[in-house]
């Protein structure tokens, strides 16, 4: 059995197709959800972890990149450049996991990597730039 | 008969400051003082209450001097970074916006735009000490025949930068909501539909002009923390109005008096003058700011006692109304209610998003009450305060 945290990106214009169903239907996949959210414009972004034959999986891929899904592993991580950080609070608006959130009465804002789905909302909504996205086996290296 | 109890001038206070007798103490620490003391009492003690802002300020900039070539040039058009700064100075005078962004940038062609690099970068990269590319062309005349320059300047070498902000320090800002069906992504940050979220972007009882709401003390040649330096307020900003409605306290329930400030970019520093990109919006700069308010009687000391509890805003809609010029509030919320993290709207709760920085603020007000204390920054006395 293989399985692989992936990050599906709908856009627009394909978000209400079925094409999770198929994966399971015609591609034999199994997945766990880890986590949704439609987001304006109806874009929606699904990370899911997806079970199956080394084969099936990709053609599973495949057919989800067809369909106009943007795929991306889930192997990539989050990280706060902390002399970036101003503690402003801007980014809890886009968060959807809490992974960013307030200390109150401080008002200092927390970022708690284990929250992260790596959803990437809070990196354009970041006015310093401080939330950036790095392949994890990189951190080996560093 | 004197109006009030306690009576201090500047150069009194000044005088502490030089012996190290003064008291100082940020404006968070002031409300418990006058709580527990009384104003009179808490005026006899503390000489200066510290305040501090730091937050986006789009109306900031910077007056650069990029020094003569030879042959001579009357620079027209000026890029620093291929960001275009403005060149109808004078010869090599430009002026940077800080909302400028670059030449090649993207803009909201695809929506929302990142913004990623502008004027508010271009002067924290000079700040941070950044070789920075700086173009200029021309038409030529006798005097000055050169059409095209180009070359690296850092902050070291450029003959004078000052950083000239037409409008800091809001007193009191809209809270945003969205009504809209969709997410908008506006300088008040991301705003998700059906009132999904209420952002604010104020200091609240830290914040200068709340402490002084009348602008009893501010005004030409008040002397302040601005970006990391000293600077001063030179003028009322753009905008400045104070006929806006008040409390019975006298603070203002929307949007009111503002700052023009200036001052030598060259003693500044990269933490406190912040590029940013504003995601949808544009580019900008945060800009850290705090004001030294004198105890000169305890009528000083009661304004400074104001908290979050006493300063309220109204909430505005960004999806439609505001675009439309249409001012309509959908009630009024305290900052105390909007710093704890939900506000009511129509019996629903709404969480909150700050875009100022606390963490900030108070660093700049302890920042300012350590200088003060140990004499390295003195009061500046208003020639005239600003207009009420
Ligand atoms: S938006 Fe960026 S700078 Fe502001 S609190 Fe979040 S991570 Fe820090
Ligand atoms: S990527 Fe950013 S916005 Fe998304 S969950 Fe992680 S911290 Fe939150």
């Amino acid at each position: 059995m293989y399985s692989k945290i992936l990050i599906l990106r709908f856009p627009g214009d394909v978000v209400h197709k079925p094409i999770v169903c198929s994966l399971v239907r015609d591609y034999d996949l199994t997945f766990n959800i880890l986590n949704a959210t439609v987001f304006p414009r109806k874009e929606g972004i699904l990370v899911l972890e997806l079970y199956g034959t080394r084969k099936n999986f990709r053609q599973g891929v495949s057919y989800l990149k067809e369909q106009g899904v943007h795929v991306k592993n889930a192997e990539q991580e989050i990280k706060r450049k902390e002399e970036k950080c101003t503690h402003c609070g801007a980014c809890t608006a886009v968060c959807p996991t809490g992974a960013l959130s307030i200390q109150r009465p401080e008002m200092i804002v927390n970022f708690d990597q284990k929250k992260c789905s790596v959803c990437e909302l809070c990196v354009p909504a970041c006015p310093t730039r401080a939330m950036k996205v790095r392949p994890t086996n990189y951190a080996f290296f560093e | 008969m004197k109006e009030h109890k306690i009576n201090k001038t500047y150069q009194e206070i000044n005088e502490k400051i030089r012996s190290g007798e003064v008291v100082v103490v940020t404006a968070e620490e002031m409300i418990d003082i006058v709580k527990d003391e009384g104003p009179v009492e808490a005026a006899r003690r503390v000489d200066v209450v510290t305040t501090g802002t730091f937050a986006p300020m789009c109306s900031s900039g910077a007056f650069i001097n990029f020094g003569h070539s030879v042959p001579g040039i009357k620079a027209s058009e000026v890029w620093l970074n291929n960001v275009p700064a403005y060149g109808g100075v004078a010869a090599v005078d430009c002026y940077l916006g800080a909302t400028q962004p670059c030449e090649d940038d993207p803009l909201n062609k695809v929506y929302p735009g990142e913004f990623n690099y502008g004027g508010g970068h271009v002067i924290q990269d000079l700040l941070a000490g950044k070789k920075i590319h700086l173009k200029a062309t021309a038409y030529g005349t006798t005097c000055y025949p050169n059409r095209m320059i180009e070359k690296k300047v850092t902050l070291e070498t450029l003959p004078s930068a000052t950083l000239c902000n037409p409008r800091n320090g809001y007193q009191n800002y809209n809270c945003a909501i969205n009504l809209n069906k969709k997410t908008v992504y506006t300088y008040m940050g991301a705003l998700k539909p059906r009132a999904g979220n209420a952002n604010y972007c104020s200091a609240g009882q830290l914040s200068p002009l709340f402490n002084d709401p009348y602008y009893k003390t501010i005004g030409l040649g008040t002397r302040i923390f601005l970006g990391g330096g000293t600077g001063y307020v030179t003028w009322h900003g753009t905008q400045h109005k104070p006929s806006a409605d008040r409390t019975e306290k006298g603070v203002p329930v929307t949007p009111a008096g503002t700052l023009f400030v200036m001052g030598d970019l060259k003693q500044m520093r990269p933490e406190w003058l912040v590029g940013v990109s504003i995601q949808g919006y544009g580019c900008s700069l945060a800009v850290g700011l705090g004001v030294p308010i004198p105890i000169l009687n305890e009528e000083m000391a009661q304004y400074t006692a104001v908290s979050d509890e006493d300063i309220f805003t109204q909430i505005i809609d960004y999806g439609h109304d505001y675009g439309n010029g249409i001012s309509k509030t959908y009630g009024q919320v305290s900052y105390a209610e909007l710093k704890s993290g939900s506000i009511k709207l129509n019996g629903e709760d709404v969480p909150t998003v700050p875009l100022s920085s606390m963490v900030k603020a108070r660093e700049i007000a302890d920042i300012l009450k350590k200088q003060i204390s140990e004499g390295t920054f003195l009061l500046g006395e208003p020639q005239f305060t600003l207009p009420v």
